[in-house]
């Protein structure tokens, strides 16, 4: 008894001082990060904000000038509008035509019962690929004298189009090159199909479902959270394009996010107004719009997601 | 004779037509499945096939049509005039390349392995708080922050070297940091008390007991990094403005922005741009799968 109370009140000291120790080491060890994202993420985020509503262009000091940044935006700038265009059309087309590739890709792979590696290489392999070596290496394919693709339509008769040199073709080719850089997205929903357990299927096959029953009926349904983080991942992803877009434009038609303003993606546009034509604060205001879309775009599928995505552990 | 053949077949093995037992709908599907997947994966290596055809093609072959499908001869000598442009010297870009390779991969390792640690086992006050900030970080697009970090190097008289590439490095990265507290939170703990009573400190258990024991996640989070510094280029066209500074991702850009450059040469030089990453993931791929299915089985 007398040893139990004497020994009660010195334990949670014991215990505390140990506490604050193991707090001054993780203090220390998660120190590195902290001063990394206080000098590179939140402090650049609080200058950008600040920046946003100044002109500047390097050489004066910023001017303050409210709103006015924001208010041009959405009155007098048709680069805004256009590059809005050109990147909800890429993102409607590239992110659907994605995700059918990618699962599709991944459901064969699943099926297959040898040379998955191989296949799995291969088609994983673009995504390797520098952005900039895919760039370079799609305008000859897409080449419209000499390239194979507009040879194997004119052997079918086609006429092929210009692609990257005709304002009505050009966002087409970057389209056709996003799908085939899928593979990062075919291994997550590969990972996702090896998680459905095989009873699933054995149990419908008694009850005399069809391969697509099956599908629509499991697959999708348990695949759905694997297809919400490809598809948000995707949707942050392309609106945040830039690397192809800027090779071809600047190599093809000479000037950024042509020809004719056809591939001039947002962060294009903000890379113009940023560092070619030095209007900081204005191409400051264009990036917060564009984070406030992510966001906002992020958020909506997120929400959205209760009425499609189905997670095991709601189950329960 | 008729009658007994249906009772025969009705009763025995076959109850269904050939065509419809299990066995042939399986060899049909598996057919289907490996046609589907030869025809896709001759899609997705044609670009591959040729870009290196090309570059091999003598300049005469490449602007012809019906296209060659092989070059005839070989032209090595592309390689060597893709490369040896005074203006784009691709060996020199290579090894800008690989300093950055090694600057930005040592001290990513170094400081995630720290950092993600004491996620993984630490407790302290703002803890939780700390590592919401972190996963909040891996949604923030780059956008925002790219011009005022721009400044900020520039300020810092960083413009046209490798400092705003390699210093933030060593401040850990979000990704890597998630990935390393995942499979460190599934090493067993009882090793570490074990080395705390030999009187153990903090930097000791990490080097000689977690390191070694994550060389999967590690390695898993080399390779992916090899593959986005080799790759990386939004960054390095920003800082960097003298073509002797260049990475090699700047040096063919710019390549490709020259007028009149010839197509077998600039497909030479794309070969070259894609070939060694290529050649990373072909040797690393195991590692790399054991790596990314051990932290997805157990993380």
């Amino acid at each position: 008894m007398v040893t139990a109370a004497t020994a009660a009140p010195e334990r949670p000291r014991r215990r505390s001082r140990r506490a604050r120790r193991e707090a001054l080491i993780f203090y220390l060890c998660v120190a590195p990060w902290v001063i990394g994202f206080v000098a590179f993420t939140l402090g650049p985020m609080v200058a950008s904000l600040y920046l946003s509503f100044t002109r500047w262009d390097m050489l004066s000091a910023p001017e303050w000038v409210g709103l006015r940044n924001y208010i041009k935006i959405f009155t007098d700038d048709p680069n805004f509008y256009q590059s809005l265009k050109v990147t909800t059309i890429f993102t409607l087309f590239s992110i659907p035509l994605r995700m059918i590739t990618a699962l599709f890709l991944a459901i064969l792979l699943n099926e297959a019962t040898w040379g998955v590696d191989f296949f799995r290489t291969v088609f994983y392999l673009p995504a390797v690929v520098a952005s900039v070596a895919a760039a370079v290496l799609w305008t000859w394919i897409l080449n419209p004298r000499f390239g194979p693709v507009n040879g194997a339509l004119g052997l079918l008769g086609i006429q092929g189009p210009r692609w990257f040199s005709d304002p009505n073709y050009a966002l087409w080719g970057l389209i056709i090159m996003s799908v085939w850089n899928v593979g990062g997205e075919m291994l997550i929903f590969l990972a996702g199909l090896k998680g459905i357990p095989r009873s699933l299927y054995e149990a419908a096959e008694i009850d005399g479902a069809g391969r697509l029953a099956r599908f629509f009926r499991i697959t999708l349904p348990m695949l759905s959270a694997t297809t919400f983080f490809n598809f948000v991942m995707s949707v942050i992803g392309a609106f945040q394009s830039f690397d192809a877009a800027f090779v071809i434009s600047t190599a093809r038609a000479g000037t950024l996010g042509g020809p004719a303003k056809s591939t001039l993606l947002y962060m294009l546009n903000v890379y113009n107004e940023a560092f070619n034509i030095a209007n900081m604060g204005y191409a400051t205001a264009l990036a917060w719009i564009l984070f406030a879309i992510i966001f906002v775009l992020t958020l909506a599928i997120v929400r959205s997601s209760s009425l499609w995505v189905y997670y095991e552990s709601e189950r329960r | 004779m008729a009658t007994s053949t249906t009772t025969l077949s009705r009763t025995g093995a076959g109850r269904l037509p050939w065509w419809q037992s299990r066995r042939f709908q399986m060899w049909i599907h598996h057919g289907v499945v490996y046609l589907l997947l030869a025809v896709l994966s001759l899609l997705f290596i044609f670009p591959f096939f040729w870009m290196v055809t090309s570059a091999l093609k003598p300049e005469h072959q490449i602007f012809i049509w019906p296209p060659q499908w092989l070059p005839d001869p070989i032209r090595w000598e592309n390689f060597r005039e893709a490369l040896g442009n005074p203006l784009l010297p691709f060996d020199r870009f290579f090894i800008n390349t690989m300093i950055l390779e090694v600057g930005m991969i040592s001290g990513r390792l170094l400081s995630c392995v720290l950092v993600a640690y004491g996620f993984a086992r630490l407790q302290a006050p703002g803890k939780d708080f700390l590592f919401t900030v972190l996963l909040a970080s891996l949604m923030l697009p780059s956008a925002v922050i790219l011009i005022p970090r721009f400044i900020l190097f520039s300020e810092l008289g960083w413009i046209n070297t490798y400092l705003p590439l390699i210093v933030p490095a060593w401040f850990g990265e979000a990704y890597a940091i998630f990935l390393m507290r995942q499979f460190f939170m599934t090493i067993p703990r009882e090793l570490e008390e074990a080395a705390l009573i030999d009187g153990a400190n903090t930097l000791q258990i990490i080097g000689r007991i977690i390191v070694p024991l994550s060389l999967p996640v590690l390695a898993v989070i080399t390779i992916l990094s090899f593959k986005d510094i080799w790759n990386m280029f939004m960054d390095p066209l920003l800082y960097l403005n003298e073509s002797t500074k260049y990475t090699i991702a700047v040096g063919l850009a710019y390549f490709n922005g020259q007028f009149n450059v010839q197509m077998n040469l600039l497909m030479a030089a794309s070969v070259v741009t894609v070939l060694p990453v290529i050649l990373v993931f072909f040797v690393a791929q195991r590692a790399f799968v054991e790596g990314i299915a051990m932290t997805g089985l157990k993380g």
